[in-house]
């Protein structure tokens, strides 16, 4: 029996050496990298309006949070263009399996962003209606999404629907199992997934280098036989182009495809955790230079697709998404306390039943 | 009534329900040509093609983390973990995803799935291959466990958690599948799901019993006879959901009561029954309520395993100190009625 694998189906598997890049820190073209086509001007003007308005979100995230309004909120500032890009890869049809740190793709998904910020305001569920959006609940054990994009996209694929899932996860989520037994199922049942991760460089406070040895995170497809690419996760363009051409690669029943996004959380891990305490402020410096709206504006601008209009638009768009999202946030929201009963089974038990009567009567006692 | 094992009529449910419901799949490991390490699954890949009875590769969180997208994506998934002391890497998923899913998005994603679980002792598995695993899953809020006594019992109670919109977790007792007994397959008789039954009725004390530990319970009620005592013997059938108005009935009409389980005891499922039999019974009890359960030891070895299980003496010098001669000391009593 043969076990010899030929040189070019491995290497048909492998990312390339470098992160894929249209356009560098200055906002000026590169040479354009061979195999990817630059998206269409209008696709890249409205990533730019929804770039705009999700960091404008995530500012006013991290704000509330300040004020007591929110439980935690992960930022994903500096991650735009990954999350604006995995959002825009996608039709309507397809699923999105997001983490908690992208609200910023939800919200440029279409999602009512009080329902994003639910769960992170401390309610019990996940806000949004998950079935009618196609958007899981933001999922917090790391990688376990993964596997559930997984499922889904084989459960499309048997129903003969023309639809996509793709998995976010982080690189700290790389090193868990489920992770790995996601690729390899894929791999295994050829299911339409684009497993999609945002290397911002820190799980919490683990840097990368202590994270993995491999010589990029988008190598850990070949092991399973999951073509792979990686991308420059700041560059709009780049990630547009790249995530449009995995879900294609999906779509067209080629099975799984890996990127990885080298990107920066500017943030700490949450408005409760210290960065100083293992990176420096030089770092952060450095990778401000790299800021991907900003990025993106030079670069349309040079091609003459966005105008001072156009910035100024964008920018009162993202202020009114602000103040109307502020003024949500600061109502009160009274929860049915004892609907915490009702979901646990389609039938409550029994037992669920006198325990939902236990609580109505302490509430009553404790309002006379 | 035709007589069947518990296999081959867990076979016949999993085929039944392949054919009345196209969004019924089994997949997990070796369920394939093989048909399970046990056979359970033998046959349906050739009857019912790869498409519906799949072999995946070899990891249990993987099996059920595609589970539970699949079910997102309408299918009904029914996976099996090859052995009960395999299933522990699915964990993560079955207590954080599994179980709550339908509670994180507020009723609008159920996940109608099912694991099947080769489960506890009696077949002189090596180290690794019997656990009692029934209380981890017993004690996350979420899920449905059942654990069946009687070929026509799992026929019935696995087309019943197939049919379940919610998840469960389908507990089947390794040392019963060879276990042949009369069952109605075609009609149902069986009881309702999520309803215990009495299998044997009496009146001096009930025995309750779930899955591996039930025909133990019937053996000690039959041997107790002989004596002169004589034992009612309530089969749970259903873990979660508790029928708590089937066990206190029989205990209020007995007086006194032991709960059997083969898993090690401590903060173990009979511990819980333990606890709501007095929390309701009080006042019908003549003794306390005790428990007659494996040790707190880890799964023991083939050689040791029959010191461990309980088995007919250990539940009659359990019923011995039911203090059956005990005169009870009654005056305060009645104080209270004066």
């Amino acid at each position: 029996m043969s076990t010899k694998t030929s040189a070019k189906a491995v290497r048909e598997l492998l990312p390339s050496p470098a992160p894929i890049r249209f356009v560098d820190e200055s906002g000026t073209a590169v040479k354009a990298p061979a195999g990817y086509a630059i998206p269409p001007d209008e696709l890249l003007r409205e990533a730019y309006r929804w770039m705009v308005v999700g960091r404008r979100f995530d500012t006013q995230a991290t704000a509330l949070t300040k004020q007591g309004r929110l439980a935690v909120y992960p930022s994903s500032r500096g991650q735009e263009a990954c999350q604006v890009g995995g959002v825009l890869a996608l039709r309507e049809r397809d699923w999105l399996f997001p983490t908690y740190r992208d609200s910023v793709a939800l919200v440029a998904r279409g999602l009512d962003p009080v329902e994003v910020l639910t769960l992170l305001r401390g309610d019990w569920h996940c806000g949004y209606d998950p079935a009618a959006t196609r958007v899981a609940p933001q999922c917090t054990p790391l990688a376990t999404q993964v596997l559930h994009a997984t499922g889904m996209a084989e459960a499309l694929r048997r129903k003969g629907e023309d639809g996509v899932a793709m998995a976010f996860v982080g690189d700290g989520g790389t090193s868990e199992g489920d992770f790995h037994e996601a690729l390899n199922f894929a791999a295994v049942l050829k299911a339409p997934v684009v497993f999609f991760v945002q290397n911002n460089k820190y799980a919490i406070s683990v840097p990368l280098a202590k994270q993995s040895a491999a010589p990029a995170l988008a190598y850990k497809g070949v092991g399973y036989g999951v073509p792979a690419e990686q991308v420059d996760g700041n560059d709009l363009v780049a990630v547009l182009s790249v995530l449009g051409a995995a879900v294609e690669h999906a779509r067209s029943g080629r099975g799984p495809f890996l990127v990885e996004a080298h990107t920066y959380r500017m943030d700490a891990h949450t408005n409760a955790d210290d960065a100083g305490r293992y990176r420096d402020d030089d770092e952060v410096r450095r990778w401000a230079g790299a800021d991907p709206v900003r990025r993106l504006e030079t670069y349309l601008r040079g091609r003459g697709l966005l105008t001072d209009d156009d910035v100024e638009s964008a920018r009162t768009q993202g202020e009114t998404f602000a103040a109307g999202l502020r003024a949500r946030m600061n109502a009160d929201t009274e929860p049915d306390l004892l609907e915490i009963f009702d979901h646990v089974y389609a039938e409550p038990t029994p037992q669920l039943l006198e325990q939902r009567e236990q609580l109505r009567a302490e509430l009553n006692a404790q309002e006379s | 009534m035709p007589t069947v094992s518990m296999a081959q009529a867990l076979n016949t449910a999993l085929r039944d329900a392949l054919r009345d419901d196209e969004r019924v799949l089994v997949f997990g490991e070796d369920v394939g040509p093989l048909g399970g390490v046990f056979r359970i699954t033998d046959g349906l890949t050739r009857d019912f093609g790869e498409e519906r009875c799949f072999d995946t590769p070899l990891a249990e969180s993987g099996i059920v983390g595609l589970a539970v997208g699949m079910a997102m994506g309408g299918f009904r998934p029914v996976v099996e973990m090859q052995f009960d002391a395999f299933a522990y890497p699915a964990f993560e998923q079955i207590a954080s995803h599994v179980a709550k899913l339908r509670n994180r998005t507020r009723g609008r994603l159920a996940l109608p799935m099912v694991i099947r679980v080769p489960y506890a002792g009696g077949i002189g598995g090596v180290e690794h291959h019997c656990d009692s695993s029934e209380a981890y899953y017993a004690h996350t809020p979420g899920l449905k466990v059942v654990t069946p006594a009687t070929p026509e019992d799992a026929y019935w109670l696995l087309r019943d958690a197939i049919a379940d919109p919610d998840p469960v977790v389908f507990l089947e007792p390794k040392k019963l599948y060879w276990a042949k007994a009369e069952a109605a397959l075609e009609r149902r008789a069986a009881a309702p799901f999520g309803r215990a039954v009495v299998r044997r009725p009496g009146r001096d004390a009930t025995l309750v019993a779930y899955g591996p530990s039930v025909p133990v319970a019937l053996e000690a009620a039959s041997a107790a006879a002989e004596d002169g005592l004589d034992l009612e013997v309530v089969d749970l059938r259903t873990i979660v959901p508790f029928d708590d108005e089937t066990v206190a009935a029989s205990v209020r009409r007995t007086g006194r009561c032991v709960v059997v389980q083969e898993a090690q005891g401590f903060a173990g499922v009979g511990a819980e029954i333990a606890a709501r039999v007095q929390e309701r019974c009080f006042h019908s009890l003549a003794a306390p309520v005790l428990r007659v359960a494996g040790f707190d030891i880890p799964y023991p070895p083939p050689k040791l395993e029959h010191v461990h299980l309980p088995g007919v003496d250990r539940i009659l010098d359990a019923v011995d100190r039911l203090q059956f001669d005990d005169r009870p000391d009654v005056r305060h009593l009645s104080r209270g009625a004066a």
